[in-house]
């Protein structure tokens, strides 16, 4: 038999040259008569070993990385294709610490199967949520992901099954399902890695929606910076109709559910669901007033869910092995697990799927092993653009988020940017005012002219120009946004700025000193 | 002969595309507009303003509206391109590792600010915020490849393939 040879076309893993591995495996191979069988998977998302590369034996997958095209000649040396010994030898896959301590529910097979294999997707427990939620009515699977707990992982953590219930209660023909697949958080890539790597679980999620809340079109809005999650989604999605999966009668059931992947065009705005369906609609991405909520009317004036990637990919999981399951997982009002991103300087930086509960720490030091750079970590950035900062003295609340509500600060949609000391947090401060000015979508004063003006204090307290009444002038103008911002843009741009601040005053007040002098 | 404009645009007949398909193909589609900008774009590269009378009298929009949607989102551009995008991620993530320095080397080498193209028209720089492989920062997107952890060699290396 052919020995399988797995190598990711992850993007990120293509970004540390997984193509020329794959292209230099299959072509020594060749030269050496040996005969195997690649197949890309996703990745496992241990990123710092990427390129990694799995083989297949009788007692498991057996890693190597981080593999280079120049370590190819001595791998087929080392006769890794029987799975020997090599300097980049990992062990086996499974038996990794790192990959081991977790609890990959949502993941579950992200990095395992041949992503747009149906077959193997199916081999693999998936379609069995669809299978049972047929089998049950709409208002029962609606109630199976309202007891599961599941909140919107998108960043907002309104509860699932209750945006659900308001689409299902709407008594009109046409509904819609729009996944937002706008993941524009910088230290986020979660989605990145569903679609690209199990892009089945999103299909089967969104599928299970539709039947559920009644509505047989479904979009995924996906940012254009995804190329291959592009070329992803759109094969899953073939395979899922071509086999009955989708369409107008999926799997006999006589309900009908049809799905298009929608380009996004740059626009970090239109992460925001209001500024999204306005995007979809062919229009430019304004946040619209609510109420109406678009689970009332959202999409071309329709009753809409809009859900992100890792909500819609946790529910086939829910739908399959039960809401108590699920909900087993995880601390106070923050149910199951939760895909933490590690990124920025950090050593160990990747993917680890937890429940929630754990502290921030652990997450830094036994998973990420500190800075990339050995430097201590000064700062992280918790949830994206528009999270707080955190510092040392918070690394040990858990991830939960209540925990992160008490502390002025937000778990968004997973992603931990880390910082070392060399990290001047007045520039961070300065950034998130920059950022938002560049992304406002212009429709309210606060975000539209706030986000330009906050830039252009920071750039006098940065030039150490009348540093205290400057920083009172931030956080006046902060209150504005805060409680003025028709949307998340403009009232959580304060978070990343005032925490800094607050947390970090030095970095302020060492420009008041030049100043004085 | 003068193919151009009043605006110094390429006229739609002389455009090496041909509009009239893409929009017979895109037209009936709900919410039409971005795809149908998108597919102009991955045709030509940007967008001409010479195409918006056209797309507006298919979709039934005016051409203030066309003009308003290209311009609100990044993705879109107004103006042709050189042969290759280099794409610097500005974001968080990557600043931790070192995008700033990344960035000032790229527009020292390539003498240009982002939105910019060089002289011989090889590179256009743009700023990005978010490539998603903040696992590997800092991160660039040369046209449709994407790189992670990359040194200013890295980059030197890349402009000087894109140049070549």
């Amino acid at each position: 038999m052919m020995t399988k040879i797995y190598i990711p076309r992850d993007s990120s893993a293509l970004s540390m040259g997984a193509e020329k591995v794959a292209l230099a495996i299959g072509s020594e191979a060749k030269k050496r008569g040996i005969e195997i069988e690649i197949i890309r998977n996703g990745s496992r998302g241990l990123y710092w070993l990427e390129t990694m590369v799995e083989v297949d034996t009788n007692a498991g997958r057996v890693a190597y990385g981080p593999v280079k095209v120049q370590d190819v000649p001595s791998l087929f040396d080392a006769d890794f294709v029987h799975a020997k010994a090599h300097v980049l030898s990992l062990g086996l896959t499974e038996q990794i610490d790192w990959l081991k301590k977790q609890q990959r529910l949502t993941f579950a097979r992200v990095g395992i199967t041949d992503p747009i294999s149906l077959e193997d997707y199916i081999a693999h427990d998936g379609y069995q949520g669809l299978k049972n939620a047929l089998s049950l009515s709409p208002a029962d699977i609606v109630k199976t992901v309202t007891d599961s707990g599941l909140r919107g992982r998108g960043g907002a953590a309104f509860p699932t099954g209750i945006k659900w219930n308001t689409v299902l209660g709407c008594q009109v023909e046409q509904k819609y399902i729009v996944c937002n697949a706008d993941e524009g958080d910088s230290g986020t890539y979660s989605d990145r890695m569903i679609m690209e790597g199990d892009p089945f679980v999103l299909i089967e999620g969104m599928t299970i929606a539709g039947i559920a809340v009644g509505a047989n079109q479904g979009y995924i809005y996906l940012r254009s910076e995804y190329p291959h999650a592009l070329v992803a989604l759109n094969a899953a999605i073939e395979a899922a109709n071509q086999a009955g999966y989708l369409g107008a009668d999926v799997l006999g059931s006589g309900k009908a559910f049809h799905l298009e992947v929608r380009r996004a065009a740059g626009a970090y705005v239109c992460g925001e669901e209001t500024s999204l369906l306005e995007s979809l609609e062919g229009k430019r991405g304004q946040v619209r007033f609510k109420p109406p909520l678009p689970a009332i009317e959202g999409l071309f004036g329709k009753p809409t869910v809009v859900n992100n990637v890792i909500s819609l990919a946790t529910v086939p999981i829910i739908m399959h092995k039960g809401a108590r399951y699920y909900a087993d997982f995880g601390m106070g009002r923050s149910r199951g697990t939760l895909p933490i991103q590690l990124a920025g300087n950090i050593k160990h930086s990747g993917l680890v799927e937890l429940a929630f509960g754990a502290t921030l720490r652990e997450l830094l030091y036994d998973f990420g092993g500190g800075s990339a750079t050995g430097r201590p970590i000064r700062a992280v950035q918790v949830g994206g653009p528009l999270g707080a900062f955190l510092p040392e003295s918070q690394f040990d609340t858990p991830l939960d988020y209540e925990a992160f509500s008490q502390l002025w600060a937000v778990l968004g949609h997973g992603g931990i940017v880390a910082f070392d000391d060399t990290v001047d947090m007045a520039l961070m401060a300065r950034y998130a005012f920059e950022f938002c000015a560049i992304e406002s979508c212009g429709k309210c004063t606060p975000c539209r002219i706030g986000s330009t003006r906050g830039a252009e204090v920071m750039d006098q307290i940065i030039a150490g120009k009348d540093v205290v009444k400057n920083i009172k002038l931030v956080r006046d103008l902060s209150d504005t946004m805060l409680n003025g911002s028709l949307c998340a843009l403009g009232g959580m741009t304060p978070y990343p700025v005032l925490s800094a601040i607050n947390h970090f005053p030095k970095d302020f007040e060492t420009k008041k000193a030049i100043t004085a002098a | 002969m003068n193919n151009c404009d009043y605006f110094g645009e390429i006229k739609l007949q002389d455009l090496p595309m041909d509009i009239e398909a893409l929009i017979n193909e895109h037209q009936h589609m709900p919410g039409a507009l971005l795809p149908l900008l998108h597919a102009i774009q991955d045709n030509l590269s940007y967008i001409p303003e010479s195409t918006y009378s056209a797309i507006s009298k298919a979709l039934n929009i005016s051409v203030a509206e066309v003009h308003g949607v290209v311009t609100f989102y990044h993705h879109f551009r107004t103006h042709k391109p050189g042969r290759h995008i280099l794409q610097i991620c500005r974001a968080e993530s990557c600043q931790a590792l070192g995008s700033v320095a990344l960035e000032a080397h790229a527009k020292k080498c390539l003498n240009i600010d982002y939105h910019q193209t060089t002289k011989d028209d090889a590179i256009t720089l743009e700023p990005v915020y978010c490539l998603g492989n903040c696992a590997l920062s800092p991160a660039v997107m040369m046209d449709d490849e994407i790189y992670g952890r990359v040194t200013l060699a890295d980059l030197d290396v890349l402009v000087t393939e894109a140049t070549a």
